[in-house]
């Protein structure tokens, strides 16, 4: 009884909590900071589909806004002139003009470029006269003829709607490289991520599983290759590659030199990860398949490999994410060339060579990060169990 | 040579590293008997299972099964099946996958393995459920599978591994039949069971081995261990609830006890003893059900009631008496008029007594 | 295509030499020691000496990995850092003591130092408060999920990302860059933020802040989840308020998680390199040891001497945060 009335008062308590007005402030701190986590990966997805031209004067904030620009058009050549009424007439659409847009003011001198309201008819010199309608149709008059070749200047302030394209798009995957480098850091990652599970795995087996001695040793040594920097590795294998590049009479910067490097780097966490979890599995299952007849051989694939398939697609998401997103191994290890660099390399060039086009930026950007982003949304699951046992507690 | 013999076990040893779990067990079992290993949790039944299954290694001592000498064989070349208490199922297998998984890994073909399931699976009522996978099994369904498992390999020594803990108290009882009934199909099979539940034990085994702290304290039949118990130890482990002890004083010896309780009651009992106990405090111990209510004059005990529990066709009685310091249990048949603080007599039937000497060890084993 | 078509290929063939291996190791190994076909004592023998070599055969190409690509490196890099530039003669300890009085690494030196003391801290930070907050709410499963998103750029896109939010136009334009933008909005005046010394270290950090704080929500919601519900019913029933709750029955629960995480973004901003590589390269005081030694590998056709020294630098850094691993992943086993 006394316990009944106990927990009653406790879920009194505690749905107290969840209504007091707390509550609103704890909505509305969680959705400030998802605003501020997500604005600038959304400013770069939003920017890079912007038309290249609004990218450049106005904020993606304002993408859906129009904007007015001042615009110096021109009418069409004298030579379409016609006469009416004892008038020389200029009539049509301004040169230029597209019909989303609408104009606000015109003008004719580039003193006063808006000092009049669209549809009101402004006098020029020579007793000419111009109107402009919002639609861009304009008529200009005069008691002498036009001259020239060109037709006449007509300044105006429109109202610019949004533009979005896919041309930033188009242009990086084709002109920028950024395609070729996609294939390239495909061909480097698929093969990176793939290779060092195999070998993680038996390895992560035998450190769970079989007698052997040192295996605490080994566990350790793992544990602490873990976070030895990448930095110490660069020069020495650098070396030892340029040795046996040389040796060989090949390049030292090859996709199977790469492969091999991420494998490599790859592996201490891949045989922490992996062994936490095969270790954790029941030794009753494994000594169940020995008094069944299997070796260890046969145990490690009819049964570990099986059983540990949310382990490896952890694994296997982190090492894509990393071998993806790596530039300093990439550097390294693999040249410049058209078919070798990757997508980091390529942007970190854009950075220098286009550091201004922000069109161009935005969009490899979002090339680069969207296949993460892919792996990320569908599997985020795998990654989060992977975080969880992966760090080392 | 054909041997009786299904297992023997010589000075059998285990210790990890410098602890010692099984401290020399010496252990003849018939072939097809059914033998059960009791002992309270952590007394090394299942260490000692697991050598004899391979799975741990002998550190000293000798272990034949059907008179082979196997010490140095892996598990899977004895002849033995296990089942384990946790089952362990293969999760990604199919039921049918997991019971011809052992066949599969020794190449048997594909109709063997076929027929062996399908009547292993028939025998266990198994057959609608053949191409399941284990989780969406019931947890009796899944102790049939483990067992299925290990019949299709024919094995000579079967091994149970408290195989029913796992299940709740109504398909426990169930799966206990059904393994009385395995006994019966397969008579030539050597049977070890482990249990730390005395009423497996006492319902399955042909002879049960009671181990405690790494040393067999008796082998016997379930009643040979019930009413001639070799030691206190045993005395106390077996039967439910526990034997009541007092320890009282010899006053003479020979063909008959005389003994003399602390409240200075003298009993004869019927049991011989040597001369050298003679002035000794020893143990008697006796069983709650072989209590019974007293009238006034035959009182042997008297005592106050101080808790009472009434399970319908068993009463027991837990009371507070002069003759120890211990409170004792008494078990009497159906439901008892008594109230909490009453003072009642019980008598029991003296040649139903068991008395153990100052070790603990009971004067019938005595030579 | 057929480039990628290639690296198929290769994949197929990698994972097929490596099943090979495995396969035909395990397959020689039963050819040598037969346990078919012969005496008990034979076998017997047989299947204790294979069960002996097998477990060198699984762990074979993983330890030679590890050595070559990670254990070797280090002492190697010791031991370059000893030497001059090609790696030839032997210098003694000359490239510390260059090190040492130069500018550059000084500075990269009291930069780390900035980085290791307000990256952890405010990525843990960030992410306690996000964990704890987002556990009470029902749409926190997807609040947290998009704050987890940049863990899954890469440094080189989160720059870019975050340049962008930097971007300086003279005064008088538009500004498109988000933060000038906003310093206009509430009367600043823009600035070319990733130029002003100091502040551009902040605006660096920042990248990596909202990296890792995913990370370290992540870990930090799993640890207040696994904290047994009554200790905290226990502390509503005694009367402690939300803060009380927070800060004296949660945080010292979780102690283990907030060090796991502080050390794991320790060790990660020890290595960061790719973000001061792209927004500044160095530039503007903002010179980090991973960038410093990653220029000295290929400046003026590469030093390895000098960059090997920064190297050991790093490393020596990190020894602390090993060798406690090293301690807890033990202590864990044992507990087993
Ligand atoms: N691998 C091991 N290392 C050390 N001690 C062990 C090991 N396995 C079991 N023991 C110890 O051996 C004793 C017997 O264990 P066990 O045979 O499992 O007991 P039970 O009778 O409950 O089955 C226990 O005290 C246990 O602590
Ligand atoms: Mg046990």
């Amino acid at each position: 009884m006394a316990n009944n009335k106990f927990s009653s008062g406790l879920m009194l308590s505690l749905r107290q909590l969840r209504r007091s007005p707390l509550m609103i402030v704890v909505h509305l701190s969680v959705l400030f900071l998802v605003i501020l986590w997500t604005f600038p990966t959304a400013g770069l997805l939003i920017s890079s589909f912007r038309d290249k031209d609004q990218l450049a004067v106005s904020g993606w904030w304002q993408s859906l806004s129009s904007s007015e620009q001042n615009i110096i058009g021109r009418t069409s050549a004298p030579d379409q002139q016609v006469l009416l009424d004892g008038k020389y007439v200029l009539s049509g659409t301004i040169e230029g003009f597209a019909l989303q847009d609408t104009i606000l003011r015109f003008g004719w001198t580039s003193k006063q470029p808006e000092a009049y309201q669209v549809n009101t008819i402004a006098s020029m010199k020579n007793a000419g006269t111009l109107t402009v309608s919002s639609d861009g149709q304009y008529t200009m008059t005069s008691l002498v003829p036009f001259t020239g070749s060109r037709g006449k200047r007509v300044f105006y302030t429109q109202l610019t709607s949004p533009k979005f394209t896919l041309d930033n798009y188009v242009e990086v995957l084709n002109s920028e490289g950024i395609g070729q480098s996609f294939i390239n850091s495909l061909t480097v990652t698929i093969p990176a991520t793939i290779i060092p599970i195999l070998i993680a795995a038996f390895a992560a087996y035998a450190l769970s599983w079989m007698r052997l001695p040192g295996r605490g040793l080994l566990i350790a040594l793992v544990v602490g290759l873990l976070v030895v920097p990448l930095q110490m590795s660069l020069i020495p294998l650098l070396q030892l590659y340029n040795t046996i590049g040389s040796y060989f009479g090949v390049s030292a910067k090859t996709y199977f030199g790469i492969w091999l490097a991420h494998t490599g780097f790859g592996l201490p966490l891949a045989i922490y990860l992996l062994r936490n979890y095969i270790a954790g599995l029941p030794k009753e299952i494994i000594e169940s398949a020995r008094v069944d007849g299997a070796n260890d051989f046969e145990i490690f694939v009819k049964i570990i490999l099986p059983l540990s398939f949310p382990a490896l697609a952890s694994f296997a998401i982190f090492q894509f994410l990393w071998v993806w997103n790596d530039l300093l191994v990439a550097t390294v290890f693999l040249g410049n060339g058209e078919h070798e660099l990757v997508l980091t390399g390529r942007l970190r060039e854009l950075l220098g060579s286009r550091g201004g086009n922000w069109e161009i930026l935005t969009a490899s950007a979002f090339v680069s990060i969207a296949v993460p982003l892919t792996v990320f949304f569908t599997l985020q699951r795998y990654l989060v169990r992977g975080l969880l046992s992966g760090s080392v507690k | 040579m054909v041997s009786s013999t299904g297992l023997t076990l010589k000075n059998i040893k285990k210790s990890y590293g410098k602890t010692d779990v099984l401290h020399g067990i010496d252990l003849e079992i018939a072939l097809g008997e059914f033998i059960v290993f009791v002992g309270p949790s952590g007394c090394g039944k299942s260490t000692l299972l697991r050598m004899i299954a391979g799975l741990e290694e002998i550190t000293s001592g000798d272990l034949f099964i059907e008179g082979a000498h196997v010490n140095d064989l892996p598990a899977a070349m004895r002849g033995i099946a296990m089942v384990f208490q946790s089952y362990a199922l293969y999760p990604h297998m199919t039921v049918y996958d997991n019971m011809a998984f052992a066949m599969r890994i020794a190449k048997e073909d594909k109709a063997t393995i076929d027929q062996r399931v399908n009547s292993a699976a028939e025998m266990l009522q198994l057959t609608d459920y053949l191409y399941r996978l284990p989780k969406a099994l019931s947890g009796g369904q899944r102790q049939r599978v483990a067992i299925g498992r290990a019949i299709v390999r024919n094995p000579k020594v079967f091994l149970f591994d408290e195989p029913l803990s796992n299940l709740d108290a109504s398909l426990r009882v169930q799966t206990r039949i059904e393994i009385a009934n395995l006994k019966e199909t397969m008579k030539q099979t050597t049977m070890i069971y482990v249990t730390h539940d005395q009423v497996e034990a006492m319902t399955l085994a042909d002879r049960i081995v009671v181990l405690s702290a790494g040393n067999i304290e008796q082998v016997g039949t379930p009643l040979e261990l019930y009413s001639k118990p070799a030691n206190l130890f045993v005395a106390q482990f077996i039967g439910s609830p526990a034997m009541n002890i007092f320890t009282v004083k010899v006053l003479q010896t020979g063909k008959v006890t005389r003994i003399k309780t602390q409240n200075k009651n003298v009993f004869d009992i019927p049991i011989s003893s040597a001369a050298q106990i003679k002035e000794q405090t020893i143990t008697i111990g006796v069983r709650p059900e072989d209590f019974c209510l007293a009238d006034k004059e035959s009182c042997m005990l008297s005592g106050e009631i101080v808790f009472i529990e009434s399970l319908g066709e068993v009463t027991l009685l837990h009371l507070n008496s002069s003759e120890s310091t211990d409170p004792l249990v008494v078990k009497l048949p159906g439901i008892i008029n008594k109230q909490k603080g009453e003072m009642i007599c019980l008598k029991t039937e003296l040649d139903k007594t068991h008395l153990f000497d100052e070790q603990g060890i009971s004067l019938l084993y005595q030579v | 295509m057929e480039q990628l078509f290639y690296s198929l290929l290769v994949m197929l063939l990698g994972v097929l030499s490596c099943v090979f291996y495995f396969v035909g190791s395990n397959w020689l190994l039963l050819l040598i020691y037969p346990v078919k076909h012969v005496s008990n004592v034979k076998m017997a023998q047989n299947i204790r000496r294979a069960a002996a070599i097998r477990p060198w055969l699984f762990l074979g190409p993983a330890l030679f990995f590890l050595i070559l690509y990670l254990v070797y490196p280090v002492f190697d890099s010791v031991y370059l850092s000893l030497h001059g530039r090609n790696g030839e003669e032997f210098v003694g300890l000359a490239n510390y003591e260059w090190l040492f009085q130069d500018n550059e690494f000084l500075e990269s030196l009291t930069n780390n130092i900035l980085w290791l003391l307000i990256v952890p801290a405010l990525s843990t930070f960030f992410g306690l408060i996000i964990a704890a907050l987002t556990d009470r709410i029902r749409w926190g499963d997807f609040a947290k999920s998009l704050i987890f998103m940049p863990m899954a750029i890469s440094f080189i896109g989160a720059s870019i990302i975050w340049k962008f939010v930097y971007d300086y136009r003279a005064e008088g334009s538009d500004q498109i860059g988000l933060l000038n933008a906003l310093v206009e909005y509430f009367g600043g005046t823009p600035q070319a933020w990733i130029t002003l010394p100091f502040w551009n270290d902040i605006f660096l950090m920042v990248i990596l802040i909202w990296i890792q704080t995913g990370f370290a929500m992540v870990i930090l919601s799993a640890a207040l989840r696994g904290i047994p519900e009554e200790t905290v019913e226990a502390a509503v029933l005694d009367g402690a308020n939300g803060f009380q709750i927070f800060f004296k029955i949660l945080i010292p629960q979780i102690w283990t998680s907030i060090a796991v995480v502080w050390t794991t973004i320790t060790i990660l901003v020890l290595k960061v390199f790719d973000i001061v590589l792209a927004m500044t390269n160095g530039q503007w005081d903002t010179q980090v040891l991973a960038n410093m030694m990653f220029d000295w590998m290929f400046r003026g056709g590469g030093d390895f001497g000098r960059g090997a020294a920064i190297a050991v630098i790093i490393m020596i850094a990190v020894i602390p945060v090993m060798i406690w691993n090293v301690r807890q992943a033990n202590a864990q086993m044992e507990g087993r």
